[in-house]
């Protein structure tokens, strides 16, 4: 008996001739994400992908683990692959699903025939099936309506696969089906989550992250990394850019009036990230950004903030709550790092009573307080890049 | 220069227990409870690790019990204490500036039903003997007071908790979590008149992952562990040898405290000077503070950079205590610091490697610190 896994690409069967292109993209993320388990082929059959390791001894319930975190996917279930003999078949059914159906109390069986070659028709699989499993295993009772598990027999070109439950996937489009955009994370709850959204939808992630010695740490910048594994666990492999902060700071907090600190830091580390996703060909910038939350994210703010842009910001948690965002950082196991008590570039000048209703004419008057272009240039330029790779 | 002066952290090991560590995993590591040659001598060296805890102590070493450090220690001294003594009363006394191991524990036993009775510290940290004979009632059943503080060195009155229980005519256990004071100022268990006492390796230049509970002989407790026979099945599970050997190698190696306290009293003081004469910073800990713990605040610069500044810079120093990273100090607020020193508070901890220059270059660098850093205003988010 050989194992495989069955992945159903959902959303992707809607995509009419450019199906193609995704389903590649998505084989080529899973050979990726799965290499280290072992090397994959992989067949694509009507909007199924059938997953086959090509070594013998491959950890499969670590194939699915790694499988629930890629984007692309509906549902995926293991399956067992065998010759299309019937007897055959029954046997493999009753040894591959022992431990499940053990666990059931009630089940039935359905049947796909792709090969119609096949001598026994749908119905005649299941009524001969049922039986065979009502005998192998008689505490069973048959519920056709809800069953506590549902036996699956697809008799298909080359091979019969019989699977037993199905897992949901981790939904979305896969990864850089949807191009590149550069994450601003700073260590705190929100922009984790926001990386992890738009990744969802399939954008590659470029990370860039502010480090400001000796206000913030080097365990401020460990839990940077820290989180975006917790993240590349979905998204694949992060190019992260930590950029020197400092020195823009501190002219901040030199040269502009204390009310507007954080809308004109915002605005330098919008520039700064600029500069970098045009370098990675990166086509947006996201933030953890919710309307109202703080001072600088309140709508005038982001008048401001976005005006140093010219591509678009993407902010999925715009109209999140905070017990939202919190919900999702929980699932994708961001938020215990989150709350780590590491100063970040956002803490430390935080001013007394920001301006929550900053004008353009305001900030940019502030700005021109000191010659900052250069100095965003060469932040840019003196970026430290970071591979995180989570596999 | 390296200047390591976090010493209530952690401590550097020394020399003799590198090698008895080292020896309890090449030579000597057989299980002690085996019965031939290897479990033989892995007894033995429990059992003189042992006697040089007990001898540092002033115990006998029936009454060292090994743990797995200073948190287990305190937890099996609190639940252990709190359940055996349960049918006698449900009054627990401790304080509200012990270490998490022992407040998160009384915590848990206030959940659990207990009446816990936390004292609140003065301006420096100290608590009052009237608050404690007061708070000291016949069905007190356990009163738990650390000795000296870990952020501000301050010496609580362990000694009065004898006296009080004894006029309150209460059965309780008397437990002191001693493990900042042990090696560093004298005591005994029968000078702090406590029935259990914690201690811990790491702080006396030994290694992590190993410390001791004293329990006074004929004084019983419930044990949190079960399962084989080791430390009179109080802490079954096969001894953490290589740990163990450590501690006992750095209690035989702990130079006579009085002297080394003279010594250090020294150093803190030339510290104190310099920091007043610079004007630099302010001292949050008492004068009369255990002189190995130093509690100041630089007003205007937060800890973390502070930190970062002075790491940069080869010297390390903490925020408060280790345990407790960058949130704020419980310990501080407890004792009413105002806001802008609450924001900036560190701590300087000596160990006998400590040296004058080593202040010196201290005293330079936070100099260079103050100029450099820019001032932050004290509000939070």
């Amino acid at each position: 008996m050989k194992e495989v896994i069955l992945i159903k690409n959902g959303e992707l069967a809607l995509k009419g001739l450019n199906r193609r292109n995704f389903e590649d993209l998505l084989i080529k993320n899973l050979k990726f994400r799965l290499a280290p388990v072992s090397k994959f082929q992989f067949t694509v059959a009507q909007s199924t992908i059938v997953a086959e390791p090509l070594q013998e001894d491959a950890d499969m319930d670590r194939a699915g683990e790694i499988i629930s975190r890629v984007f692309g996917i509906a549902a995926f279930s293991k399956a067992a692959a065998t010759e299309k003999n019937f007897q055959t078949i029954l046997k493999t059914a009753r040894e591959y699903l022992e431990d499940d159906l053990m666990g059931a109390s009630t089940f039935k069986v359905e049947a796909k025939r792709a090969d119609k070659t096949f001598p026994l028709t749908s119905p005649e699989i299941c009524t001969e099936a049922g039986g065979y499993l009502l005998n192998a295993f008689p505490h069973l009772t048959v519920d056709v309506h809800n069953p506590d598990i549902k036996v699956t027999i697809e008799i298909r070109d080359e091979y019969a696969y019989i699977h037993g439950r199905q897992i949901k996937g981790a939904g979305g489009m896969p990864t850089g089906s949807a191009g590149r955009a550069t994450l601003l994370i700073s260590g705190g709850i929100d922009s984790p989550v926001a990386g992890y959204m738009m990744a969802k939808r399939g954008l590659e992630l470029i990370a860039v992250h502010f480090a400001s010695p000796p206000y913030t740490s080097e365990r401020a910048e460990q839990k940077v990394h820290s989180l975006l594994r917790q993240v590349a666990k979905y998204s694949g492999r992060i190019r992260l850019w930590v950029v020197p902060f400092t020195e823009i700071q501190e002219h901040i907090k030199d040269n502009c009036p204390e009310d507007i600190f954080t809308v004109v830091m915002r605005r330098m580390m919008l520039r700064v990230a600029q500069i970098i996703a045009l370098k990675e060909n990166a086509g947006a910038l996201i933030t953890g950004e919710s309307l109202a939350q703080v001072a600088s994210q309140t709508l005038p703010a982001i008048v401001c903030t976005d005006d140093v842009c010219s591509m678009p910001v993407f902010r999925p948690l715009i109209g999140m709550d905070k017990d939202e965002v919190i919900e999702k950082s929980r699932k994708i196991d961001t938020f215990d790092i989150s709350v780590l008590p590491y100063e970040d570039c956002c803490t430390v000048f935080t001013p007394k009573h920001p301006k929550t209703r900053p004008t353009l004419e305001y900030v940019e008057k502030a700005e021109k307080c000191f010659d900052y272009a250069p100095m965003v240039e060469q932040a840019a330029e003196q970026a430290r890049l970071v591979i995180i790779d989570n596999r | 220069m390296k200047v390591y002066f976090d010493n209530s952290a952690t401590t550097a090991p020394c020399p003799e227990v590198v090698q008895a560590v080292s020896e309890a995993m090449t030579v000597n590591w057989g299980n002690p409870s085996s019965l031939h040659y290897s479990g033989n001598s892995a007894n033995a060296l429990l059992e003189s690790s042992r006697k040089a805890v007990a001898d540092r102590l002033g115990c006998d070493p029936g009454e060292v019990y090994f743990t797995s450090g200073g948190t287990e220690s305190n937890n099996t001294a609190l639940f252990g204490a709190a359940y055996q003594m349960r049918r006698q009363g449900s009054r627990i006394v401790t304080t509200s500036i012990e270490h998490p191991s022992v407040y998160e524990a009384a915590r848990r036993l206030s959940a659990e039903g207990f009446d816990v009775i936390m004292l609140k510290p003065d301006a420096y940290g100290n608590i009052s003997k009237e608050a404690l004979f007061e708070a000291i009632t016949p069905d007190t059943v356990l009163v738990s007071m650390m000795f000296v503080n870990n952020e501000l060195g301050t010496i609580l009155p362990v000694q009065s908790i004898r006296t009080a229980v004894k006029r309150a005519k209460s059965p309780a256990l008397i437990h002191c979590d001693a493990v900042q004071a042990f090696g560093k100022l004298p005591f005994t268990p029968a000078s702090l008149g406590a029935d259990l006492i914690s201690v811990s390796s790491h702080k006396i230049h030994g290694p992590k992952g190993s410390g001791a509970l004293y329990i006074r002989s004929k004084v019983k407790i419930k044990p949190l562990h079960y399962g084989g026979e080791q430390e009179k099945q109080l802490r079954p599970g096969t001894e953490a040898m290589p740990a163990i050997a450590g501690f006992g190698a750095a209690a035989k190696a702990l130079p006579d405290t009085k002297q080394e306290l003279e010594r250090v009293t020294k150093l803190r003081d030339y510290l104190v000077k310099c920091l007043e004469d610079t004007g630099i910073a302010v001292i949050n800990s008492p004068a009369d503070a255990l002189p190995y713990i130093t509690g100041i605040s630089v007003p205007g610069i937060k800890s973390e950079p502070l930190l970062n500044y002075l790491s940069e810079r080869g010297i390390c120093i903490s925020s408060g205590s280790a345990c407790s990273k960058g949130k704020k100090s419980r310990v501080l607020t407890e004792i009413g610091l105002a806001p802008d020193r609450l924001e900036s508070p560190v701590r300087i901890s000596f160990s006998r490697y400590n040296t004058k220059e080593e202040v010196d270059y201290f005293i330079q660098t936070l100099i260079s610190a103050k100029r450099d850093i820019m001032p932050v205003k004290t509000e939070k988010k």
